[in-house]
């Protein structure tokens, strides 16, 4: 290979064409790897029970059908409806993604731009936090709500995601709330605005990444939970799509996966399209706020 | 507001704290209040007769001495030491092997790649357990087709989640699976930090590809992945909804429980929230242990 075509190669990049193809193996190995369970799910979603219960599988949807998403989203046995889950579940993660970016926000302010006594406890505090293991605390956070009557509700799950989401949201934003230069607030003060219209009107329009990164998991965290929400909302009418999930395996007695596959599908369907928009800033807040350095 | 204002907003006054009250408030009442519940109903005989209005009784260090004398605890703790330290290694591994790959790809097949991982990463866990139980399903299951197909040998009608060490073998497929794309990215970013003029002034003076990795890459990548290390400890050490999920599908619960389904299961399952707290707490401990060199280095980025 002539030293000129070399140079046009991304740096890091082996020179011999044997290598690069042995590698594109591998890279399309991981793919399959990775991708096929989700592909699977949809697969047999998308098949009549019937073709998925044969004795050779059927690789692709050759009986194409929606009937397994009708028949899960029109389930008409009492307890183990998925429309209802799904209310309860919109509800809950969109209460969680905008709570937290507010109060976040504030806090994230409070952390970056203001000295006083105690912060450095604080953030010891925030980091101790975010390291409790959900599965010690739910028994007491069950009393605790209990105390307040507000188990089976909306807000009682809400705020105990709020309280799981809360650590980390304020610890990233801080972050970028740092990044954003403090002349900029002062220079909008000098101008005639309040300090507080200096926070929404500069530093608030700057801050959309950090807010759509944390936002990204503080949605991911609710909408995937599983554990409060099984504890927490027992009553079937306030069930949440995990929890309707795993009660639908239950009631089927894991027989009807075709339906099961598609109740799947919808659970994972906002998550997936969502990584799939925000990947790019998601990775890079992830791994500014978690793994920073 | 006058410039004076400016000048005034370092000192010391209640702004701050009027913005720390609405999220104070909520991880007080849902965090540090029950962390206190946890650790006083850990100290108190608590079973069903207390859930149910009799006043709970002092009992010192009973709860933890029944815990710690009791075999399925420690049982269940060294199965969770096994399985996490299995899935650590194996996420670590991979995770940096495909995080070095994506580097050495040309865009198509590096977004290739970043689409399969984004997919796996995306998936809930919930759903992620109970699709893979499909596919590890005894009768219909993809898996046992194929293996059929394969091997030769019959695999038809094989139960994977029956038997203890074929379900967890299941149980680490899930969680590497899911856990894999995020150590992948990290290192990947991790690894385009690392300026290119020393790799190739390493390489002009005679190093090998692993020698150059080894001794330059490694080195810059050191922190990120302690950090990942120990995040993916911390995470694997308190499985739950895989688990959990998996033994939906089928499996022998008793066999298969992991230290955060266990203590679901003393607490909710037989009511014994004493014992159950008990090991919350010494669960929490060892969280906190196993945390303190990640907590420790972001404050020194903080200071830096």
């Amino acid at each position: 290979m002539s030293r000129g075509s070399t140079r046009e190669l991304a740096p890091g990049r082996p020179r011999s064409a044997v290598v690069r193809g042995l590698l594109n193996v591998v890279a399309v190995i991981v793919f399959v790897a990775s991708a096929f369970p989700v592909y699977w799910m949809v697969n047999s979603a998308l098949l009549p029970n019937r073709a998925i219960r044969e004795q050779v599988p059927h690789f692709f949807p050759d009986q194409f059908t929606l009937d397994n998403f009708v028949k899960v989203v029109t389930q008409p046995s009492g307890t183990i409806e998925f429309l209802p889950a799904l209310t309860t579940s919109l509800i809950v993660t969109l209460s969680t993604v905008l709570l937290a970016a507010v109060l976040a926000f504030f806090a994230a302010l409070a952390l970056s731009r203001f000295r006083f006594r105690s912060k450095k406890t604080l953030i010891v505090a925030l980091l101790v936090a975010q390291m409790i293991p959900a599965e010690a605390m739910i028994v007491s956070i069950f009393r605790v709500l209990d105390g307040w009557q507000l188990l089976n509700t909306i807000l009682g799950l809400t705020l105990v995601y709020l309280a799981v989401v809360l650590p980390f949201t304020i610890w990233t934003l801080r972050g970028f709330v740092a990044g954003i230069p403090v002349e900029l607030e002062e220079a909008a003060m000098v101008d005639g605005c309040s300090r507080f219209g200096a926070f929404f009107r500069v530093t608030l329009p700057l801050l959309w990444p950090g807010l759509t990164a944390t936002g990204v998991f503080a949605f991911i965290q609710a909408w995937n939970e599983f554990l409060f929400a099984l504890v927490i909302m027992q009553k079937p009418e306030v069930r949440t799509l995990p929890v309707w999930l795993r009660a639908f395996v239950q009631a089927t007695q894991a027989t009807d996966w075709a339906a099961i596959m598609a109740g799947s599908t919808l659970i994972a369907i906002p998550v997936i399209v969502f990584f799939l928009i925000v990947q790019g800033r998601m990775v890079g807040g992830m791994a500014a706020g978690a793994v920073k350095g | 507001m006058s410039q004076t204002d400016v000048r005034l907003r370092r000192r010391r006054d209640l702004t701050p704290l009027f913005l720390l009250i609405p999220a104070g408030v909520v991880l007080l009442a849902l965090t540090a209040w029950p962390l206190i519940q946890l650790v006083v109903t850990s100290f108190l005989e608590f079973g069903r007769a207390q859930i149910f209005g009799a006043p709970p009784e002092f009992v010192g260090l009973d709860n933890y001495v029944d815990v710690l004398t009791d075999d399925e605890f420690w049982q269940v703790l060294g199965r969770s030491i096994a399985f996490c330290l299995v899935n650590v290694l194996l996420t670590m591994l991979l995770g940096i092997a495909i995080g070095v790959l994506m580097t050495k790809l040309g865009k198509g097949f590096k977004l290739l790649v970043s689409v399969g991982l984004l997919l796996a990463w995306a998936m809930p866990p919930v759903t992620a357990s109970v699709v893979w139980g499909w596919m590890f399903d005894t009768d219909r299951g993809v898996v046992n087709y194929l293996l059929t197909q394969i091997t030769g040998v019959d695999f038809e009608g094989h139960s994977w989640l029956i038997n203890p060490v074929s379900f967890f073998f299941v149980a680490t497929l899930i969680v590497t699976w899911q856990a894999i794309p995020f150590v992948a990215f990290t290192v990947f970013a991790g690894l385009t930090q690392v300026p290119p003029e020393v790799l190739e002034a390493a390489e002009i003076d005679g190093a090998t590809g692993w020698q150059r990795f080894r001794m330059i890459v490694l080195p810059y990548l050191r922190g990120v992945l302690v950090i990942l290390l120990v995040l993916q400890i911390i995470w694997d050490m308190r499985v739950f909804s895989q688990i959990y999920a998996l033994q939906t599908v089928g499996g022998i619960a008793a066999e298969t429980n992991t230290i955060g389904v266990y203590i679901f299961k003393v607490s909710i399952g037989s009511g014994d929230l004493g014992a159950g707290g008990a090991i919350s707490v010494l669960l929490v401990i060892l969280m906190l242990g196993l945390s303190g060199y990640y907590i420790r280095s972001l404050l020194r980025q903080e200071e830096s």
